[in-house]
Parts: C-alpha cells; structure tokens; sequence
C-alpha cells in the first residue's frame, strides 16, 4: 500500500469520524436549547402535586383502589391545553397574564381577579404549611418546631436567592417527587390491574365517585398556575423561535405531573385499599398506615414526598401571588428592588408566609374550613382565569399567527366547560354537602 | 380645580338648551393639532349614534357633569380616528415610560386642568397617575360619591407623572407617526437605563421602540440588553437596518449577537455589511468564545512605539474613536510586531516630545488569540489590568480585550 492510499484511507476515517460527532453535536445542541426553556412547564405542573393536591390522591386510591386510574388521561389532556395556551401567550407576548387581564380588560376586572386570587392563595399557603406539619409529625418533629422552620427557609431561599438558583433547587424538587414511585414499588401493586384501568374507563354514578372524581380535577387543575407558568417563561426571556421547546416544557410537565399522581394512587391502592383501611382523610394519616402494611420506608418515602411537596409549593406560592397581584395592579414588584422601592410586594410576600405558616401554628385552629375555603376559592376563580385565558389567546392583534385555531379552540373550550362545571359541583359539594372528619 | 380622567368618565352631557345630550364614553388628545389638549368627547346615549363634542364646545366641566356652548344639532356623528389618542383605550391600564425616572410604569389615571378660552373651558392632560389614588379612584368612581372618593384617595401618597416626561409606547409604526410619538427623549437616556426599560415591555413594543431609535442608540442599546432578547429582535428586523445598527456596534459586541443568530441570519446580515466591517466581525465569529479571540474586540488605537506624544495627540484628534472608553494605547515597533501598551494617563503627563517607548508599562504582557478565558481572567486579576492585547503568531496585535469584557464574561457566566 502507498503513501497516498494510506492517508486517503485516514481522511475517509476522519469524514466518517466528524459525521458522527455532527450527529452528536447536533442531538446535544437539540438537548442544550431544550434545557435552556425547560422550567416553568415542569415545575408548574409538579407544584400542582402539592399538600392539598396528594390528600386528594391518597383519598382516591384508599377509596376506589384503581378503579379512578382512567380519569388520569384526560386530565393529563386538560393540563396540558390550558397549561400552553398561557406559554404561548407569555412565550409570543412578553408579558405577564396578569398584565395582559389589566391591559384587556381593565382596572376593576383585575382588581376582583387579584383580590380573590390573594385570599385563595393564602388558604392554599396555609394547606402547604399544615402539609409540612403533618409529614414532620410521623418523623417525629413538633409542629412549633418544622413550620417556623420550613418558613424562614422559604423566606430565607427566594429572598436570598437569584431566579436561576431558585430554579435549579425547584427543578431538583422535582426530581425528588420520584420517592412516590420507589413508594409506590415498596407497596407491591398488581401492574396489570392498575396497566387496565388506566385505559379502561370506569365510570360509576355514585355520589362519592363523582365527589372524588371532581376533588382530583380541582385539585390538579389551580387557577394560580396559570399565572405563574406563563410569568416563568417570560422572566426566562423565551420568545416565539423557542416555541416549540416550550410547548415541548408544558408537555413534559403535564405528563410527568400525572405519572406522580399514578404512583400515589397505586401505592394506596394496593395497601390501603386492599387493606380495607378506607377511611384515610389525609396524607399523613396514609404515610402512617403504610408502615406496618408495606414496611417502614414505604411510610417514610410517602411522608417525605408529602414534605417536599409542601415545601415547594410553600415557596412558590406567596412569590407568585405577590408578583402577579403587583403587576396586575402595576405596583414595582420583583426581588431585585429594594422593601422601599416596592413595600407593597414585600408586605405581600410577607402577610402570605407569616399568616400561612401562623395559622398552623394556632392551637385549635380550624385547618378544615381552611382547606374548604381555599378548594371552594380555587372553584370560583378558575372559571373567569380560563375564560380571560381563551378570550386573550384568541386575540389576533395579540398573538398574530398564533391565535388558537379552530380545533384547538374547541378542544379548549370543551375543556374549559368540563372543567369549570366539575369544579363548581365541587365548590358546591365542598360549601353545602361536607361535614368535617371525626377529630383524629 | 384639576379633574381626574374617572371623574370625567361616564359624565353627564347636557347641551346649551340644557337637554340631555349623553355621556361621556371616551375622549381624545389630537397629538398632531395639540400635544395634551383634549380635542374630541365621545358622547353616546342608548341606541343612538354617538356624538362628539370639540374642544371649542364645552362651556364647563365638573365631576360627574359636562355643559357644552352649543346646541345637540352642531355636533357632528362619531367616526373613529386613527389619529387621535383615546384615553381610555390608549392610556389608562397601559404602560408607558417614565422618562425622567427612567421606568416603565402603568396608568392608572390622567389628571386634567381646565384652562378658559373665549368662553369655553378646555382640558389638558397635566400628568399621569401611576400610585395608589388613581387605584382608588379606578376602583370605586361609579360606585361611591365623587366627594367621598376624592377624600379618601387625598390621604394617600401621591405618585404622579408629569405629562412631558410620559413617552408613550405603541407597536404600529404608522399609528406611531399619526399620534407624533417620537422616542427622542428615550435616546437622551443612558443605553443601559434603556435597555433595562425594554426588558419590562412585550415582545412588540421593544421592537417598536428599537425601529424607531437611530442607529447609534439602537446599537448601544442592544449592546447591554439580555442576549436571549438581542436575538430575538434582530431576527425580526429588517436585515437592511440590522445590519446598519450591526454596523455602529463594535465589531467584538457584533460577533457576540451575531453568534447567537442561526447560520443564516447571520450570513444574511454579514452580506448587508459593508466589506471591511463583515470581515473584521466573520474573523471574531471564527475564534471560539471561550478564548482570549471570542473575547477581543478588534477595532482599538495602535501608534508606533517611534512617534511623540504630541503627534499621537495630533494623530488622535482625528481619529473616530470611542473616547469615553479608551484608556490604554496599543504601540508597533518598526515591523509592525507588538511592543507594549502606554495608558492614557501617562501620555497626559507626558512631556510634548516624549517617545512612546518611554512611556511603555511594564511588564510587557499580551496572550495568543487562542489563550482560554480562565487565563485571561487570571492575568488580568495578577496585574490589575484595565486592557490586555492578543495577538498572533507573528507577535502582531489583532485585538484588545478590555475590563468589561472580562466583567461581563463573568457575570453572565
């Protein structure tokens, strides 16, 4: 062999070799430029897995074992479809929802929208802090001592903390909702039943069915999400070109978010359920249970799941509802001003964490009517944020191009109906027809 | 007395006869007749047509009331105008910038002054209400009694801006040139305060405002905004006036945006350039932007290590250079080979026929275009330097990386 062939034979090597690494260079820049979107889709979707959110769940799977298992893909759809409207309009935009509500449709619309928002908010701050209570208890931690705590922590992460860090810690938060799965393995379902009844539709007309049924949209699906999900992309600058990246973010999110719920249902399913305890009202009470029916760390991972879950939600929340409130209104907001630039965002910020977390800490105080207030709240709310998300997302002078089309839009609105009719029979349920559990 | 915008809002209108004409709906500024005068009110009753009312037809206006000179019939049917600036519409629940504090903010409402013209009573936009009384205001006027919502909002604190320092922001360039917004005041502001400006407005808007700016200000603008919106506001303009505004950045700021920009876009906009321009920015788009090269800006002042200072002073007045950020003076020896660097104090100092050799600091430092940034930052810690020059293999200088780079490599890293 001469010379010339020997290096014609290294120069193919060498083509063949950078087309291989253009191949991986371009899976990886596809990889870099979703990971420089992913966030608010999935972190919103998973704060939606929150205290209030894993009672339901528990409850569902303690009662009904699988039998609820199915209502996880459709609500996987309506998660999803109102959840990337908002990303398209923050994405196309460039602007809050909030500040879009205030620029369509006035001063006053906003002002009932945020009001409401406020007081709904802190009901659900306050189920976050009693969460955080609740899963220290199994591990042995007074209340007067974890809620303090777990306050001045949140406190301590956001105002310390930049948006990039923050994220970081909420994506991580995420990753950590997994205990639920190994919990969930610990418990030893029957894969095959539960494989079935997700697909197999199991509608029952039962009164108590359907209250479980129209529990687990309403708490899936909360009004404040929506707000927070589309001011997360556009703090994060994302714009039109990033699109479907984002889209691909909401999906991710919605998906995983109800792959959690699956696995929580599960695990009670096939010990409480089975088991005959039925009557579980909380997750702490199930996390407790777990232990002698599928071993101690079944229990612990459940409890440390239901913490977690708090704990993020708790952090999200108050910072959240004052920023949205401030734009909405147009007072400065934002971590990166001073108390005195913006003492109305900060004494928000503030009222939410030390009322949220000193309610719990009131001896007798009555979490009950709490928890039903803020399920009743979400109920009156989501209706009129779903309604002002369609009628925005179909402006055209809005969002040009990216108006919803037709098929979409019946889809959404289909959607938005189902949605807004099984909360309201839920803050009807919740308001006329519940009576609070026996003291435990 | 002043009137606030609400107060006006909904306003009973009677006419010279004093029948019942409507009520106020909307009113408007007619930018090009004059700037803050209101022009035309909107007056509309049940099913009837809406009529507008001028300027020169109002007899008075209080809260709540208006009284026109004229009789129904003189007023002519509504039509809609794109030149006229509706207040309720255009302004109230928008944001705008504040261009002596440098932000944007929302309004909440608009104080008038009633100003007496050969009989008539005129109205004119004084400022704009961006605190807790126009909230106050806009939540209750309707609902309560106009005095008792005017105690209440006095008692709190007043945040308020004055009409000449309001710059409005309207995405459609024709609607912009029909209302007479110009962004001149925004073009007296720092570029960064700008940019930080732009950062709190849609997608739309920053476009908007980035068209209208000349392209000096443009370029500097986008120079200190998020790159993550830098490209997304190129990408949308038209690549001749990008490649103009690409043009007046510096060519190490250019390579930057540039970099950002898909292959072709960035081709596209290199092709718009003229010639030297494009190829000193397509050699800086070579070099990796984690190297001394990526970092380098390419456009700094060099003199022969030979020359007096008062021939470099010669020589600089008639040079176009960015004097406010030069302070360090690159010098060439007889082959065009790097020989040090004279900063601009020391050449102040100097006397008049003093050699640049002289003047040279010590140590004499400089890293290869292909030097990692760890090591520029390194450096540039040791010796507390405020420039470093790189340059090739041949020791001549191609480019000097200067404090901020450094500094902005860091942060957003």
């Amino acid at each position: 062999m001469n010379w010339s062939a020997i290096s014609e034979k290294f120069d193919r090597i060498r083509a063949g070799d950078t087309d291989f690494l253009k191949k991986i260079r371009g899976l990886r820049r596809r990889l870099t430029l979703l990971l420089a979107v992913v966030g608010p889709g999935l972190i919103t979707s998973n704060v939606d897995n929150d205290a209030g959110g894993i009672s339901v769940y528990t409850q569902a799977g303690a009662q009904y074992g699988y039998a609820l298992l199915w209502s996880l893909i459709p609500m996987t759809i309506a998660l999803y479809v109102t959840e990337e409207m908002c990303a398209r309009m923050g994405v196309v935009t460039g602007k809050g929802l909030s500040d879009l509500i205030r620029e369509e449709f006035g001063f006053r619309s906003t002002f009932f929208v945020m009001i409401t928002g406020f007081f709904v908010d802190l009901a659900n701050v306050v189920a976050e802090f009693a969460g955080v209570a609740a899963s220290m208890q199994i591990f042995g931690v007074s209340k007067y001592i974890a809620v303090p705590i777990a306050a001045m922590l949140v406190w301590i992460l956001v105002i310390r903390g930049t948006y990039r860090q923050v994220e970081t810690i909420f994506l991580f938060a995420c990753i950590l909702y997994l205990s639920y799965v190994f919990s969930a393995f610990l418990a030893k379902p029957d894969w095959l039943f539960a494989g079935k009844q997700i697909v197999l539709p199991n509608l029952k007309f039962e009164s108590g069915y359907l209250l479980m049924l129209t529990g687990l949209v309403g708490t899936t699906i909360a009004p404040w999400q929506f707000f927070y999900l589309q001011a997360g992309f556009v703090e994060k600058k994302v714009g039109p070109r990033q699109y479907p990246q984002a889209r691909a973010d909401v999906l991710i999110g919605s998906i995983s978010c109800m792959v959690i719920v699956f696995f929580i249902i599960v695990c009670t399913a096939a010990t409480l359920y089975t088991s005959g305890h039925r009557d579980i009202t909380d997750a702490a009470q199930a996390a407790q249970a777990l232990i002698p029916l599928a071993g101690k760390w079944a229990g612990i991972l459940f409890a440390f799941g239901l913490l977690n879950a708090s704990l993020f939600a708790a952090s999200i929340l108050p910072l959240s509802t004052a920023h949205v409130i401030c734009e909405g209104l147009g007072f400065e907001a934002g971590l990166d001003h001073k108390f005195k630039e913006a003492p109305i965002f900060y004494w928000l910020y503030t009222i939410l964490i030390v009322v949220g977390a000193g309610v719990v800490l009131l001896p007798n105080a009555p979490l009950w009517k709490i928890l039903i207030f803020s399920q009743v709240g979400n109920g009156i709310w989501l209706p009129v944020v779903v309604i002002f998300i369609l009628l925005l997302v179909n402006r055209r002078d809005l969002m040009g191009e990216y108006v919803n089309t037709i098929t979409f839009n019946i889809v959404a609105w289909a959607t938005a109906i189902a949605m807004i009719a099984l909360t309201l029979v839920l803050t009807y349920t919740a308001l006329f027809q519940q009576s609070p559990p026996p003291p435990s | 007395m002043d009137i606030y915008a609400t107060e006006l809002m909904g306003a009973k209108t009677y006419d010279v006869d004093g029948h019942y004409v409507g009520r106020v709906r909307e009113f408007f500024v007619e930018p090009a007749e004059a700037p803050n005068r209101v022009s035309h009110y909107l007056l509309s009753r049940g099913s009837f047509q809406p009529l507008v009312a001028k300027h020169n037809q109002v007899a008075s206006v209080v809260a709540g009331k208006m009284e026109l000179s004229v009789s129904e019939r003189a007023l002519e049917l509504y039509r809609p105008n794109e030149s006229w600036l509706a207040v309720q519409k255009d302004l109230l629940d928008q944001q705008i910038i504040d261009t002596r504090g440098r932000k944007v903010v929302r309004v909440n409402d608009v104080d008038l002054t009633p100003f007496r013209t050969n009989g008539n009573v005129e109205l004119r936009l004084t400022q704009v209400d961006v605190g807790l009384p126009g909230a106050v205001r806009r939540l209750l006027q309707g609902v309560v009694p106009y005095a008792v919502v005017r105690k209440l909002q006095s008692k709190l604190p007043q945040s308020a801006i004055r009409w000449e320092f309001v710059n409005l922001v309207e995405p459609d360039p024709m609607r912009r040139v029909k209302l007479r917004i110009s962004h001149e005041k925004l073009e007296d502001l720092h570029p960064a305060d700008l940019a930080e400006i732009m950062e709190d407005l849609s997608a739309a808007e920053r476009q908007g405002i980035i068209a209208s700016l000349d392209e000096e200000t443009a370029a500097a603008v986008l120079a200190e905004l998020d790159e993550r919106l830098t490209t997304q506001i190129v990408e949308k303009l038209d690549p001749e006036k990008a490649a103009d505004i690409l043009e007046e950045m510096a060519p190490d700021a250019a390579a930057d945006l540039l970099a950002d920009l898909s292959k072709e876009t960035s081709e596209e906009l290199l092709d718009e350039m003229p010639g030297q321009e494009a190829d000193e920015v397509r050699e800086l788009l070579g070099f990796d932007p984690a190297t001394a090269g990526g970092m380098m800006n390419t456009d700094f002042a060099f003199v022969g290590e030979a020359s007096t200072r008062e021939e470099v002073l010669e020589w600089m007045r008639g040079q176009e250079l960015n004097f406010d950020q030069l302070d360090t003076i690159v010098l060439l020896d007889g082959a065009a080979q790097y020989s040090g660097t004279v900063p601009i104090a020391r050449l102040l100092l100097a006397a008049g026929d003093q050699r640049m050799t002289e003047l040279k600091m010590e140590p004499l430092l400089s890293v290869p275009a292909n030097a990692d940034d760890k090591e520029v930052f390194e450096i540039f810690d040791k010796y507390n330097l405020r420039m470093l020059t790189v340059i090739d293999k041949e020791n001549r200088p191609i480019g000097t990386i200067t404090v901020d780079d450094v500094v902005s490599k860091l942060v957003n890293s």
